[in-house]
């Protein structure tokens, strides 16, 4: 059977290139960072390495750049360590309302230790409008943390409209480019952001590799206590391996950043354009134009996504679903809920998210596969019954 | 591993008894409280037993499995009988369910419920009371 792979927002796989450059750090380069030999020596340049080349993909010195787990550690330590480095000065953060959980979770965290937290609303397409954040701003704000792409429906925020408005009133501005990183160009002084987080797993790095950018003369607070590992920001023996990998995935996606884009946009402008008249009563998610190269999200009516999800699988097609039934905790997306998306329709959200592989053939296969899916799915629902009679 | 058993994927893979009955004797409707999702359960009674169960879901996975198993373990039996159909009766059925997904079994058992007693009330209103 065809296996078409579409849920990259979920994770990327290891490139074949990244793979090899990590596998001499799991072999004989084993050495720890830290140490004074050799084999630390070995370790500490891969280190410096990594760093360098994950600072180019975003335009950054690679100083700056402090190497985590996953990009929900960066998202805590950026979120927590920035604000609570601040706390003397003011605790008062302002985050959108279509964060990733680890940067709305973290700072839901900060409001139970004595914050205020101001949420941004999103528009129906899910962007952040500029004024609304310059609205929230107070003299004890010390915090803004807006995303640059939003993962499940692919819109792409004013970044750079945000910081001149923060440059303007001196408060640190974070800004989560987990989803962005490797399908957008990057220049952290062109967006005037103070910290940035991203992971390798979602750039065809491994698993365990990810890094948060924070500029130069920003102090942020550690959120682990230890050694001094990674200036002390982020102690704790590093995994090297990861990390060689993370730089080497960097590399390759700001080598070939701009085909990569161009490519999946074109596949991607497919889908959005002739998905919805085959299936009908489809929408478009997020919006229209300025969105993740990768990114097609739509929710379709009648019928909801884990079912999709379950019956495109069985034909060797991954996706995702932002549906509450594909939830743990049973609720909608909040993302489509903050773009007021009616609960019944986000039932029906199913989200493609297109890797720097997928080619025509795959858009073909889904295109040809996915009707006969929502056909039979609304065939068995009672509110499609209705809405016929 | 797959979230769900064997048993639930065969019956959402191939659903019995999906569609609705023309001139039903009994309607049952059922939202989800939990994630707004909704199960209408049709019924054709004759001596009453339920001689014909048919349903429509709009939901997950989970719940198309549930009004399947469902419909296909109240076919034939009495209505006393088929009142004793219990979430927990139709879990097992379907070799278990992920914890989060035991909401959608009771989901389908009430709907059932529900267009029974909707066949009942109905009987009643005709005086005729065949209980
Ligand atoms: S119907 Fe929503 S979780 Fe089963």
């Amino acid at each position: 059977m065809r296996k078409v792979y579409l849920d990259n927002a979920a994770t990327t796989p290891v490139l074949p290139e990244v793979r090899q450059t990590m596998l001499p750090y799991l072999d004989e380069l084993f050495g720890n960072p830290s140490s004074l030999h050799d084999w630390g020596d070995a370790a500490r340049e891969a280190l410096a390495a990594s760093r360098n080349q994950v600072a180019r993909l975003i335009g950054a010195t690679g100083n700056d750049v402090t190497f985590t787990s996953c990009g929900t550690e960066s998202n805590n330590l950026a979120v927590k360590g920035l604000a609570l480095a601040r706390q003397k000065k003011g605790k008062h953060l302002v985050v959108s309302a279509i964060e990733h959980f680890s940067v709305m979770h973290s700072a839901r965290t900060l409001e139970k230790m004595g914050f205020e937290l101001s949420l941004v609303p999103v528009d129906k397409y899910g962007a952040v409008d500029p004024a609304e954040v310059r609205r929230r701003l107070r003299p004890d704000t010390v915090l803004v943390s807006i995303m640059m792409a939003n993962n499940e429906v692919g819109t792409l925020q004013p970044i750079k409209e945000i910081g001149r408005i923060t440059k303007e009133h001196e408060i640190v501005f974070h800004t989560d480019a987990v989803a962005a990183a490797g399908q957008l160009e990057i220049s952290v002084d062109d967006l005037g952001v103070d910290a940035l987080s991203l992971a390798g797993n979602q750039l065809y790095g491994p698993k365990g590799g990810a890094a948060l950018w924070v500029r130069k003369g920003v102090r942020i607070l550690p959120q682990l206590d230890g050694g001094i590992q990674e200036e002390g920001r982020r102690p704790g023996t590093e995994n090297i391996a990861a990390i060689v990998g993370l730089g080497k995935a960097a590399e390759l996606a700001k080598d070939n950043l701009a085909d990569r884009a161009k490519q999946m946009s074109r596949l991607r402008n497919r889908l959005l354009k002739e998905l919805p008249p085959r299936l009908g009563h489809t929408d478009v998610t997020g919006h229209p134009t300025n969105r993740l190269p990768g990114n097609a999200s739509f929710v379709t009516h009648f019928i909801e996504g884990e079912a999709m999800l379950m019956l495109l699988n069985s034909k060797g097609i991954a996706v995702s679903s932002g549906s509450a039934c594909t939830s743990r905790a049973l609720k909608a997306s909040h993302v489509l809920s903050a773009m007021e998306v009616a609960d019944e329709l986000a039932q029906g959200s199913i989200v493609f998210s297109l890797g720097i592989d997928t080619n025509d053939d795959d858009i073909d296969y889904v295109l040809e596969m996915m009707p006969p899916v929502v056909e039979r799915l609304r065939q068995m629902s009672p509110l499609y019954a209705k809405y016929v009679k | 591993m797959p979230i769900y058993s064997d048993k639930v994927m065969e019956h959402f893979m191939s659903p019995h008894n999906v569609g609705d009955i023309e001139g039903a004797d009994g309607i049952g409707e059922e939202g989800n409280p939990v994630c707004g999702d909704m199960m209408t359960f049709y019924i054709k009674v004759k001596d009453n037993r339920l001689e014909d169960v048919k349903f429509k879901t709009f939901g997950c996975g989970a719940a198309i499995a549930v009004s399947s198993m469902v419909s296909d373990m109240a076919i034939g039996k009495t209505l006393d009988e088929a009142m004793e159909i219990t979430p927990g009766k139709v879990a097992k059925e379907l070799e278990g369910l992920p914890k989060n997904k035991l909401h959608c079994s009771n989901l389908g058992a009430q709907a059932l419920h529900k267009a029974i007693d909707d066949y009942r009330s109905k009987q009643k209103g005709k005086g005729g009371g065949k209980k």
